[in-house]
């Protein structure tokens, strides 16, 4: 048995890419790892440099002055940061559960061999996978019917469902829950009700987790939502207030000359190039710590939905 | 096939209680998906909201309007622009889309050091987790035209300023675009081909080698053939968003600039500005139909050409 071990590493080193081959995949990759990763090191950097520094030299990634000054002055207006970072996790978290009870307990339904409009019901998940209402009709029925506007179930309830999602969780339910273990619990006298909550869920924590990523990512990373249906301020998500900054930008410089302000007054008025860059930072870091320790469930996930449905 | 299996079946109580535990998403999907697919009538009215009447009376009392808003859609001198930037970016991403994470896929599992593997794919899936406003401030850093750090280099050597974001660079922006669709979609795709390569039977590889199979045969005869399917239906999917164009990607990306449009119109883009900037509901929503229209009929003729090849590959 070792013996054999050995000869199958033996076969597995012999059958390698060449060894100048190697080292040109790894620098193509170490190469394109950096590219990856560069411009958010770039943003950090740029946010902890000095506003002189960035005055006189540009953005640089050897700063000669480094300053904490911007992540400051975002601290001297945190009652709208804190609150656009409140606001970010509040859709994050309701919006993550409430998808989840969507989507599982729509892809337990569909799981079900003995459930008897299956048919009907695959019928009603996949026409949405290719079509589609459009931007138009969704923006009206929004605003018009469901009078949705400045509200936040206005950023939560249009990305609570996916079809994809409800693949990924039925495809999960078919394969690890088998009938036998319902039928179990309906022998002990469990409704069905009973058997998703109390059997199927606890036992699903793998595809929940799934699940749950692909919500609060995208949950997280949301902002057209927010720029179709927000205008008040106080309302706004951490992404959004990014848009926001720099239209009011545009907005400034291109009406200074009606407000008759100099260039010099323009400059106060206009949050400094380090702030945005602080703020890039706040609203990137809670992703960028996460997502390696996340990222095995995110692959068994985009495995899962790339079987066939 | 599951219907006729369960047609003679009497409704029980089971199903009563499912039916009950799937209602909201039920109703979720009447109310997102099913109404707005019923409200793209819209683009054959004249829709006019009734004062102090509801969406649905003022979508059935407007005027039909037949075919008007379609004319005036054709009639726009952007519309070309529009599918030429559409149809063309996405056949580029398309293309990209399949033959670079395919062929990074195989060279990083064929690479020695499988922790540099993981590092390195690590780091390459993090642009995926970045919104495209977040990426826009990231370009933004190097082509700033005050501070940017390309126009800094371009300094140093002697040149002048440039303008990125205005019309002098207009010709750069199809390779920044393509550029930064590669940058974040890349590490996802590697993603899901690396999946399926690393559960290949690794017998099939020890039989080749035996057989005398340099790597490069290995790789063109048995991983090729083996990721051949989750290949073609990445394919279909995209194609079917072959009318869609990220909205992010051309519209925040470029920093909404005006004189860069005619490298960045896109449908969505289009449709977007046709509602909100110039109100026009009418164009507007006949754009938004056609979008979704197309979109439906190239992603079944994909499939349709797909399983007349190969059925084992289609995607439904």
């Amino acid at each position: 048995m070792a013996k054999e071990k050995k000869v199958l590493e033996g076969l597995a080193k012999f059958n390698r890419v060449s060894k100048p081959m190697n080292i040109l995949f790894s620098v193509v990759f170490i190469f394109a790892a950096l590219c990856c990763v560069i411009p958010l090191i770039f943003v950090v950097i740029i946010s902890f440099t000095h506003k002189d520094s960035i005055a006189r030299n540009g953005y640089t990634f050897f700063p000669d002055q480094w300053s904490l000054q911007a992540y400051s002055t975002l601290w001297d207006s945190r009652e709208s940061i804190v609150r656009a970072f409140g606001i970010s996790v509040l859709i994050t978290v309701v919006g993550t559960v409430l998808g989840l009870f969507l989507n599982a307990s729509m892809g337990y339904v569909l799981s079900r061999s003995s459930f008897k409009f299956k048919g009907l019901y695959t019928i009603i998940v996949f026409i949405p996978m290719i079509f589609n209402g459009g931007m138009v009709s969704s923006f009206l029925i929004m605003t018009q019917l469901l009078h949705l506007r400045d509200n936040l179930l206005a950023l939560i309830l249009p990305l609570a469902v996916s079809s994809f999602n409800i693949i990924i969780m039925r495809t999960f339910f078919t394969t690890t829950v088998p009938d036998s273990l319902v039928e179990s619990g309906k022998i002990d006298g469990a409704s069905q009700l009973r058997i998703f909550f109390q059997i199927v869920l606890p036992i699903s924590l793998p595809a929940m987790a799934t699940i749950g990523l692909f919500l609060s990512f995208a949950y997280w990373n949301d902002w057209w939502q927010a720029l179709m249906y927000l205008n008040n301020q106080d309302l706004y998500p951490l992404q959004y207030v990014l848009i926001s900054i720099e239209r009011n930008i545009d907005f400034v410089t291109k009406n200074a000359a009606y407000m008759g302000m100099s260039a010099v007054e323009i400059s106060a008025k206009l949050p400094q190039d380090g702030v945005k860059m602080a703020l890039v930072v706040i609203a990137v870091l809670p992703i960028a710590c996460s997502y390696p320790f996340f990222q095995r469930y995110f692959v068994s996930g985009l495995t899962i939905g790339a079987v066939k449905g | 096939m599951a219907k006729a299996k369960v047609k003679g079946k009497k409704f029980t109580f089971d199903d009563l209680e499912l039916i009950l535990l799937s209602l909201p998403t039920v109703v979720w999907f009447a109310i997102f998906s099913y109404l707005p697919m019923f409200g793209v009538i819209i683009a054959f009215k004249t829709y006019r909201l009734q004062p102090g009447k509801g969406f649905l009376y003022s979508l059935f009392k407007s005027k039909w309007a037949a075919f008007k808003n379609f004319e005036f859609l054709f009639a726009s001198s952007d519309t070309w622009i529009m599918f030429r930037n559409t149809i063309g970016y996405n056949l580029i991403f398309i293309i990209l889309g399949v033959v670079i994470p395919v062929s990074l896929a195989i060279m990083i599992s064929n690479l020695y050091s499988q922790r540099l593997g993981k590092v390195c794919q690590t780091a390459m899936f993090l642009p995926h987790f970045m919104s495209w406003v977040v990426a826009s401030y990231f370009l933004f850093a190097f082509l700033s035209s005050e501070k940017g750090l390309v126009n800094s280099i371009i300094v140093s050597m002697g040149g002048t300023k440039v303008n990125w974001y205005g019309a002098e660079a207009l010709n750069y922006w199809p390779f920044f675009l393509v550029m930064m669709n590669i940058w974040k979609g890349t590490g996802y795709g590697m993603v899901v081909y690396l999946a399926t390569i690393t559960g290949i039977d690794s017998t099939y590889y020890e039989a080749a080698v035996i057989d005398g199979a340099t790597k490069w045969q290995q790789t063109t005869k048995i991983t090729i053939p083996l990721l051949k399917q989750i290949m073609v239906i990445m394919t279909i999917m995209a194609i079917g968003r072959i009318f869609n164009a990220d909205f992010g990607l051309f519209y925040q990306v470029p920093k909404a600039s005006g004189p860069l449009s005619n490298a960045t119109l896109t449908m969505d883009v289009f449709i977007y500005n046709a509602l909100t900037k110039m109100n026009n509901i009418g164009m507007s929503s006949a754009a938004a139909l056609f979008q979704s229209v197309c979109g439906c009929i190239t992603i079944c003729i994909a499939n349709w050409v797909v399983s007349k090849i190969d059925n084992e590959s289609a995607f439904f």
